[in-house]
């Protein structure tokens, strides 16, 4: 512990001295939402990164200008899908998202910043993607959508880009902080044959090369994300199952106890960083 | 059961490994240090290939981590591990089998995977379950060539 700690200063150290790192003035979109891509550690991070930054200061140029305007923005063509979406009856009732929570603009602002987060009974923690099928099938009586199907990544990039420039702000203590907890030992815990957590690349060698792969702090508040790799969007749970098969372990499921966990988790990390939804990778 | 197969198709295709030299990824014996000094297969290893396992995704991969000036025509140098330069000329071959084989016992609580270990990893996939990364001749390809990088 004492000595990632070390090696996290040490790469702070560097960072302040590299003439590249972006700043956190460097992202504004269509020249008016200022994007906080770096931030100051909340406290249950302090110690464990000096800085905390969006996947974005780790990109290259030609990848982080994409994100700049929306019309440059792969991921917006979706957003207009969801937007679209949102406005479509659906299901035994007929009814559409619009219906209940009118204008999305104003009812979603926030919502992707506070995910996930315990059900309103308190007995389950919630994604952004369980919160929707829950309102199809409880309220519409529609059938549920799948986690990676283009309507729900459709639905949770427009429900996301509601709180585009909103920090990060999850409930990590109550009834939330036993899955929190989970999260955390899962961070931490290595698998599968190559025996990595994900500690080991995104807390003690973030902004390291991994061969051509500026190895990222791996925050997930850009999401969904439009990968130029996947020529589209995908799930927080989608790029999670990703990274285990790289390390050669047995991924979890979408939507599987674990990744909720770990979702929740990640997300705290990066308390405080913008939101960025539909956010462009490599 | 597959390591068995391999190893019979070596010694069918006229191979030096006996399998009786053969050393288990159980059976290898480290120093206080993690140094291995016994060969894990008797024969002596082909640095030739050992680079090419260095370079190999699917095999060593050491340079997504590693840069070595030695492969200074291949583009993407890691910067996760030291780099390797000279590492011939100041470490030991039992000191760099033992790294490969499992460097955890030279440095504890290291990123580096042991590419000579079929332990029960946590979710390991089912197609590398009592898999090593490595093949033991290919462990002793990769000492050989790590080797020849004096200065």
């Amino acid at each position: 512990m004492r000595l990632s700690t070390l090696k996290t200063a040490a790469c702070g150290l560097a960072l302040v001295a590299a003439p590249l790192a972006a700043s956190a003035e460097d992202l504004l979109i269509n020249g008016q939402v200022e994007i906080n891509t770096e931030v100051q550690p909340a406290d249950h991070m302090k110690g464990i990164v000096p800085v905390v930054r969006s996947g974005w200061t780790f990109r290259s140029p030609e990848t982080q200008v994409l994100q700049m305007d929306d019309f440059d923005n792969p991921g917006m063509i979706f957003v207009d899908q969801g937007m679209s979406l949102w406005q479509t009856g659906d299901g035994e009732t007929g009814e559409s998202c619009a219906d209940c929570h009118g204008d999305m603009a104003e009812s979603m602002e926030g919502v992707r910043a506070s995910m996930p987060k315990m059900n309103p009974e308190g007995t389950d923690l919630w994604t952004l993607e369980e919160n929707i099928n829950n309102c199809r099938t409880e309220r519409m009586e529609a059938d549920e959508w799948a986690w990676e199907s283009s309507e729900m990544l459709a639905m949770t990039a427009a429900i996301g880009k509601q709180s585009r420039g909103m920090p990060v702000d999850v409930e990590i203590d109550g009834p939330a902080r036993e899955w929190w907890e989970r999260g955390e030992e899962l961070y931490y815990q290595r698998v599968g044959q190559l025996d990595m957590a994900c500690a080991n690349c995104h807390e003690d060698n973030y902004d390291n090369m991994i061969r051509a792969d500026h190895l990222s702090q791996g925050q997930i508040n850009g999401f969904p994300v439009y990968r130029l790799k996947w020529g589209g969007l995908g799930s927080i749970h989608r790029r999670f199952k990703g990274c285990m098969k790289n390390i050669r372990a047995e991924p979890y499921n979408r939507g599987s106890d674990e990744f909720k966990a770990l979702e929740l988790y990640v997300a705290s990390r990066g308390a405080g960083l913008d939101v960025e939804t539909p956010s462009v990778r490599n | 059961m597959k390591r068995t197969l391999a190893l019979a198709v070596c010694v069918a295709m006229g191979g030096s490994v006996a399998l009786a030299d053969m050393l288990a990824p159980a059976d290898v014996t480290y120093g206080d240090y993690g140094a291995v000094e016994q060969s894990l297969t008797g024969t002596p290893g082909d640095p030739e290939n050992g680079a090419q396992v260095f370079l190999a995704r699917k095999l060593g991969n050491c340079l997504a981590c590693h840069a070595n000036s030695d492969m200074a025509d291949q583009p993407f140098h890691g910067e996760v591990g030291p780099p390797l330069d000279g590492i011939g000329s100041y470490r030991t071959e039992a000191e760099l089998r033992g790294m490969i084989i499992n460097s955890k016992k030279t440095f504890q609580g290291t990123i580096m995977p042991a590419f000579y270990v079929a332990d029960d990893f946590t979710r390991n996939q089912d197609k590398f379950e009592g898999e090593t990364i490595l093949t033991a001749q290919q462990v002793e390809d990769v000492v050989a060539y790590l080797m020849t990088l004096t200065d």
